[in-house]
């Protein structure tokens, strides 16, 4: 009698074999190779984005601190390029900086603009008249006003700014993929078009994590950056 | 820019396939969107009007920000399989720390003071939540209804990829639709989401008590960053 043939499913632990909804020994295994990589990938996607944003919409608060006519234009500005779904936006800038980096991280830092310069905006316009007239009356000129008086007091705001826009950039820049084959977004996708699913889960939960993380630690850096609060919360 | 005008040729004689796709688009919207308005707006002005539970509250939306929206469209076609529910199920998980935080936020921010006259007219609390605290709260509700209307048609953009269909549907498939037909596409789901936009920025304007417009008028422009800023800064 024939030895019955046994397909052979290759390499791999029975959980992976047997298609489970999600393995270990899988992440493991792959950690180094797709994983890392990625989650790499998605750290530089978003710091980038997130500086430049921040530099372009700080930059853009200071003038329109001084110039208050120029906030309406910025704002209606920004948040049309805010409300552009982001795979549309990526797409529509292929024709200008074809299927590259670029073109993420143009799309990415648009996304940041409204937010940043709106709180940034927000936590100058909010330092009480008294501190104001207080500093001009020690002598302060407009200057030293501005950096040692006004940018300090709007740095909760700032900072809550810059937690809205680099969670928002995170979850965005998945969908990046579409464009630049990087990040986060390339395991997801991958994982999309295929039964095992667990590259994908893994490649979601990293995201996830990675966007409570640097939220916590962007809250650090705040309390580290204004001991005030904290003294007048204890109180 | 031959891009764009090929783009614009492509949405000419393409009218038929992109309207169809616009009406599903809205469909598969319009659903999550119901669903999760009805499911956050009473928990979320319930426990405003009783100040509770606030932390959750207001972080469930925290945490609603840092979940990927592809990520979460992928984890339920792996969980859920792919579909018009599922899609549906993980826009409404989207949208509903958005819309549950502005109506916390809205009830519980209400003026104390006119929350105590209210009671001294010897109003009942279901009075005050009813007559008092809900018109006064009604623009910041909108607000959070605006911003999650427009993130779901833009996440709904995404559904192309588990099963749904959508304007996403030529966007995903430049295979098929070359570079015209996915930047047409692309035009068509921006311009949505702007005319959602400006139609509900108009009904945020009209549920607005007049005097409440008056009061406004100082820094219109950046009317929802109060939201913005207690969501992130507890």
């Amino acid at each position: 009698m024939a030895e019955p043939v046994i397909p052979d499913f290759g390499r791999g632990s029975s959980c992976v074999r047997e298609n489970g909804t999600f393995c270990w020994d899988w992440v493991n295994a792959h950690w180094g190779d797709t994983l890392r990589p990625a989650l790499v990938q998605h750290v530089m996607l978003t710091l980038i984005a997130v500086a430049v944003g921040f530099a372009l919409a700080f930059a853009l608060a200071l003038l329109a601190h001084r110039r208050g006519w120029l906030t309406t234009p910025v704002v209606l500005v920004t948040g049309l390029l805010y409300t552009i779904p982001s795979l549309a936006l990526f797409q529509l800038l292929v024709p200008f900086t074809g299927l590259s980096r670029m073109t993420a991280e143009v799309a990415l830092v648009s996304y940041t603009l409204l937010i940043l310069f709106r709180n940034t905006l927000a936590g100058l316009a909010g330092v009480p008249e008294e501190v104001r007239d207080a500093a001009r009356g020690m002598g302060l000129t407009r200057r030293q006003l501005l950096w040692k008086v006004e940018l300090p007091l709007a740095l909760p705001a700032i900072v809550a700014g810059l937690r809205i826009a680099t969670v928002t950039v995170i979850s965005l820049a998945t969908v990046a993929v579409f464009v630049v084959d990087q990040g986060l977004g390339a395991p997801i996708y991958a994982g999309l078009q295929q039964t095992f699913k667990t590259e994908l889960i893994a490649a979601g939960a990293l995201c996830v994590a990675l966007a409570l993380a640097t939220d916590a630690l962007l809250v650090l850096a705040q309390r580290a950056l204004t001991p005030w609060t904290r003294v007048a919360r204890s109180r | 820019m031959q891009d764009f005008v090929d783009a614009f040729q492509f949405i000419g004689e393409h009218t038929a396939l992109l309207w169809r796709l616009t009406l599903d688009h809205l469909a598969l919207s319009g659903a999550a969107i119901g669903i999760a308005l009805a499911l956050a707006i009473p928990v979320g002005v319930i426990l405003g009007h009783a100040h509770r539970g606030s932390f959750a509250a207001i972080n469930v939306s925290n945490i609603g920000r840092a979940l990927p929206s592809l990520a979460l469209i992928s984890i339920g076609v792996a969980v859920l399989g792919i579909g018009f529910v599922n899609v549906m199920v993980a826009l409404i998980v989207l949208a509903f720390p958005i819309v549950l935080t502005n109506a916390y936020v809205a009830v519980d921010g209400v003026d104390q003071d006119a929350v105590e006259a209210a009671r001294g007219m010897g109003m009942t609390g279901r009075e005050v939540l009813w007559k008092v605290e809900l018109p006064l709260a009604l623009p910041l509700i909108f607000a959070g209804i605006r911003t999650a209307v427009v993130y779901v048609i833009a996440t709904a953009t995404l559904a192309s990829v588990a099963g749904a269909h959508s304007l996403g549907d030529v966007i995903v498939d430049q295979a098929t639709y070359r570079l015209p037909g996915v930047l047409g596409a692309a035009i068509c789901v921006a311009v949505l989401a702007l005319l959602a936009e400006l139609l509900f920025a108009a009904l945020q304007r009209a549920v607005t008590p007049r005097a409440l417009r008056l009061e406004e008028r100082g820094a219109p422009l950046l009317g929802d960053l109060a939201t913005n800023e207690r969501t992130a800064s507890t």
